[in-house]
């Protein structure tokens, strides 16, 4: 990966951040990152911003972040152009690696969904699927999650200044549960949760409330999918459910995708 | 143990100490050899290194990356370390400047068995960075030229360009020390020995096997074909040592990141005797 | 000098020695229900325990119950174990601060608090002395367990209960605890057995209003410890384990334990053995002051055998083979003893029900010809 500093003279690395097919709440973690955005915004300029200025500088920048996925030629085409007007490139977001919620229409009709919902479907122009930013450009550096952590952002920025390599856990967020002493979901109650096959970095908030995870941070690092499936399955989650649970913000991240679709081949076959 | 010393003044071992960087070298494109110098007077008077053991360097905000002691200056009390700009840690080092400061820990494991080896043919095998530890070895064996019939040196590197130490080999060679150099990929100017590291184990001459000590360091399957290649020129294996690698992050046995089979490498090895780990090089991804 | 003199304590007189350990300054850590599990939490007083509750656990799953009694102690042992509070999750152990161009560094040696456990059961206890041997009895010593380990006050208490994941009594840790406590108790219908394992605990059982205890109340104690011993059912021979282990690295049943296997390291996180940790560095935005802080890290993290770019036990088969053959293999090697104490924990909270003991059987059934 390159680094934003080529030399000690130079003037502060140019900051810019782009939005694709989102909700905006990874560019909100950025902007809810209060006193330590306030830090960034004296390292580095900000040149491109529009959630928070409509001041805008042209490229080339030092470090862009891209939230969001691409669902429209048009927008398949403006990635091209901020990826070659970016040194350091850096995906934030469930949307920008894997697709995002939105991503579900890849299952779909999406001509059947334009008819549904828009009045008049002859003014849109957009793809049938929604893709991840890699799957179109070189991405330097993936932040995970639905939104991304706010401190996980802030450290990245910071590495990135610095010169570092960012290293974030690879590992479950059975860890961090375990780390902060909250029981499992799991176990104590039978919540299916996606906990031990999805990446670290929320510090375990779901499960935190009562909830399971529903792995919006994308899978681990070697995600045994089918070994969770296969616990799930035995103990009575009918796969009508278990496909959906899979099929959610990460839907598109492939060890998801991959067992939910093997998942509904056999859902499919035992209907026929 | 030469680690007590300092544990007597430091009640923590995760205490880091400062260094200064006296000098900086280019060994070879990547790879700079440090001499490190301590900033507090009692902690280096309470300083002792064995060869073959490691320093945990720190770069305060990137973390710590375990590097084999490659000599000791006695004389200026300087640390020689060898490193490889590899990752965020080594990459931070590599901007510093002489004069510039930076933490320490150390020292920690077990190192060559320079007493043991005495008496016989010691054979001293290096492959690419594994020079590094295989340095400090060199080192002592020299200062105590005397207690050792033969001493070789074998190393090993992918180009001619790539062997480090070079500007060294003149004073080896002064010191009656045996020099055999091997290349994967020889350039026009090279003429010396062209092929794997092994076969220069192979056409080597002991002169009594057994009281002959080899001490080995580099890539794993480098090690590997050594040893067999020593077992075959009749050294027993209770006198082949390996210098290993883990990913040793606490360095004194606490973290559980650098276990081999049943050896923690930060403090059971790094040099370990190849009977003892024999049964476990063979296991992929242990 | 002698301990053992046992007294009978009323179930009210718990309170009295919540309250004698709080006098002498201690953070009394006990079990307290909490998010439908049996807890060790920070406890004020007696209504804070589980009384009238059970713990259900199978591979897998855990549940808590009412029991058709007030037993106070009358479950087996929950998700936290001591090593959370003993070796914490997350510490600091050292700083670095920038001063100009020099750099200072410290480490950080002195921790105040200091902690009563209650309820302890004797795996736990033998699961305590195994991070001892860790922490404590190597070429390197760990301030800050060492304090913590140091200053701690043992209440235990005789399991009269076992669960069908417990097999301490293969692994020879307990049910029973026979030493490495201050206090021992063991609950009765109506009252406490109480003895003394140390001074310490000697001097506050001094000025506890017990009574003296009569031949029945022993004979019910020893009937209640037996019915612990006797519910036991799981099994695990220690005999060879090691060699059956490490003879068998090849075998085919690792491959079949990683189709199942998360690798999501809840085993070794209940594990009140399992002791791997890493450093995080801290930084803030000016890169000027940093903490360095060890965090519960796990050989089922792929990134924990990372080494120059590349990963050693780089699938869930050899990173589920590394944590049996060390807990029960190679532990034998590095600290004279197991790493397991039978305590179960690892089956019931492992999120796919795998049991460590069934693997060991499968192993042991067809070992491999290499």
């Amino acid at each position: 990966m390159g680094s934003v500093r080529n030399s000690k003279n130079r003037k502060k690395p140019k900051l810019a951040v782009f939005k694709f097919a989102s909700c905006d709440g990874c560019q909100l973690s950025l902007l809810n990152a209060e006193e330590d955005l306030v830090s960034i915004g004296e390292a580095v300029e900000i040149s491109h911003f529009l959630e928070a200025s409509s001041h805008v500088e042209v490229g080339p920048y030092d470090l862009t972040l891209v939230e969001g996925s691409i669902t429209t030629p048009g927008d398949r085409e403006r990635i091209q152009e901020v990826r070659k007007q970016s040194r350091v490139l850096v995906t934030i977001g469930a949307c920008a690696t894997a697709g995002g919620i939105q991503a579900l229409r890849n299952w779909g009709d999406h001509e059947e969904f334009q008819q549904a919902v828009y009045p008049h479907p002859e003014f849109l122009d957009t793809l049938a699927t929604s893709t991840a930013i890699s799957d179109h450009v070189q991405v330097d550096f993936e932040l995970r999650g639905c939104p991304v952590n706010k401190k996980q952002l802030v450290e990245l920025i910071t590495d990135i200044l610095h010169q570092r390599k960012p290293r974030f856990p690879r590992h479950a967020v059975c860890l961090e549960c375990k780390q902060s002493g909250t029981v499992c979901v799991a176990v104590t109650r039978g919540i299916p949760c996606l906990g031990p096959i999805t990446q670290a970095g929320c510090g375990g908030l779901c499960p935190g409330y009562d909830r399971g995870c529903y792995g919006c941070f994308g899978p681990t690092a070697q995600a045994n999918v089918s070994g969770l499936s296969h616990w799930l399955l035995k103990h009575d989650m009918p796969k009508t459910e278990l496909v959906p649970l899979l099929r959610n913000f990460n839907a598109g991240a492939t060890p998801f995708r991959e067992e939910g679709n093997r998942l509904a081949r056999e859902q499919d076959t035992e209907l026929e | 143990m030469p680690a007590e010393s300092l544990r007597e003044k430091t009640v923590s071992p995760w205490q880091i100490h400062p260094v200064r960087i006296v000098a900086a070298k280019a060994e070879v494109p990547g790879v700079i050899t440090y001499r490190l110098k301590f900033v507090d007077q009692n902690v280096e008077d309470a300083y002792s290194v064995s060869p073959g053991q490691f320093n945990m360097l720190y770069m305060p905000g990137y973390g710590e990356s375990a590097i084999s002691v490659s000599g000791y200056d006695e004389q200026n009390r300087e640390l020689l370390q060898t490193v490889r700009v590899a990752g965020n840690v080594t990459r931070a080092l590599s901007r510093l400047n002489v004069g510039d400061e930076l933490g320490l820990r150390g020292p920690f494991g077990q190192g060559w068995p320079m007493k043991a080896a005495q008496g016989g043919h010691l054979v001293l095998i290096a492959g690419g960075l594994g020079f590094a530890p295989i340095r400090s070895a060199i080192e002592a064996a020299i200062c105590h030229r005397g207690r050792y019939e033969k001493i070789s040196i074998l190393a090993g590197a992918r180009s001619p360009d790539q062997l480090l130490y070079r500007e060294q080999y003149e004073q080896w060679k002064a010191a009656q020390v045996e020099l055999r150099l091997t290349v994967d990929r020889a350039t026009p100017q090279w003429n010396g020995n062209v092929g794997v590291v092994p076969l220069l184990v192979d056409r080597l001459k002991i002169s009594n096997p057994a009281t002959a000590t080899v001490m080995v360091c580099g890539p794993e399957v480098m090690m590997w074909y050594t040893v067999k290649s020593a077992i075959e020129q009749n050294i027993s294996v209770e006198r082949i040592w390996l210098s290993m690698e883990r990913n040793m992050n606490c360095a004194i046995g606490h973290c559980g990141h650098c276990q081999f089979g049943p050896a923690f490498i930060c403090k059971d090895g790094p040099v370990l005797r190849y009977d003892r780990i024999a049964s476990y090089l063979k296991i992929k991804g242990l | 000098m002698e301990y053992g003199n046992r007294q009978l304590l009323a179930k009210e007189g718990l309170q009295d020695l919540i309250l004698a350990m709080q006098a002498l300054e201690y953070m009394v850590i006990g079990p307290k229900i909490e998010q439908e599990a049996i807890v060790y939490e920070e406890i004020n007083s007696l209504e804070d325990l589980p009384r009238g509750w059970t713990d259900l656990q199978t591979a897998g799953t855990y549940r808590i119950k009412r029991r058709d009694d007030d037993a106070y102690f009358g479950y087996v042992v929950g998700p936290r174990s001591l090593k959370h509070y003993l070796h914490p999750p997350r510490q600091l152990v050292a700083t670095a601060t920038r001063d100009g161009q020099r750099w200072e560094f410290e480490s950080i040696e002195n921790i105040e608090q200091k902690y009563a456990f209650l309820g302890v059961r004797a795996c736990e206890i033998a699961a305590m002395r195994v991070q001892d041997r860790v922490f404590l009895q190597g070429d390197y010593v760990d301030p800050l367990y060492a304090k913590r380990r140091e200053s701690a006050l043992i209440v235990a208490v005789n399991c009269t209960m076992a669960a069908p994941t417990c097999f301490c009594t293969s692994m020879q840790t307990g049910p029973r605890c026979t030493d490495g406590y201050d206090l021992a108790l063991t609950e009765l219908a109506e009252a406490f057995v109480i003895e003394a394992g140390s001074d310490k605990g000697e001097k506050i059982l001094r000025d506890l209003p017990c009574s003296p205890v009569t031949t029945a109340d022993l004979e019910q104690a020893r009937k209640l410890q037996q019915q612990a011993v006797e519910q036991i059912s799981k099994t695990m021979n220690p005999v060879n384990l090691r060699e059956d282990l490490l003879e068998n690295l090849n075998h085919d049943r690792w491959e079949e334990t990683a189709r199942r296997c998360l690798s999501c390291a809840n085993c070794t996180m209940v594990c009140p053995t399992c002791f791997c940790s890493t450093v995080e560095e801290v930084v803030d935005l000016s890169g000027d002051n940093i903490e360095r802080r060890r965090t519960w890290d796990s050989c089922f993290d792929i990134d924990f055998s990372y080494q120059n770019g590349s990963i050693v036990r780089n699938d869930i088969r050899s990173r589920y083979r590394q944590w049996l053959t060390h807990k029960l293999a190679t532990w034998h090697d590095q600290f004279d003893q197991s790493g397991c104490v039978g305590c179960g924990r690892c089956i019931t909270w492992c999120p796919v029900g795998i049991d460590l003991t069934e693997e060991v059987a499968v192993i042991r059934e067809k070992k491999c010809s290499e």
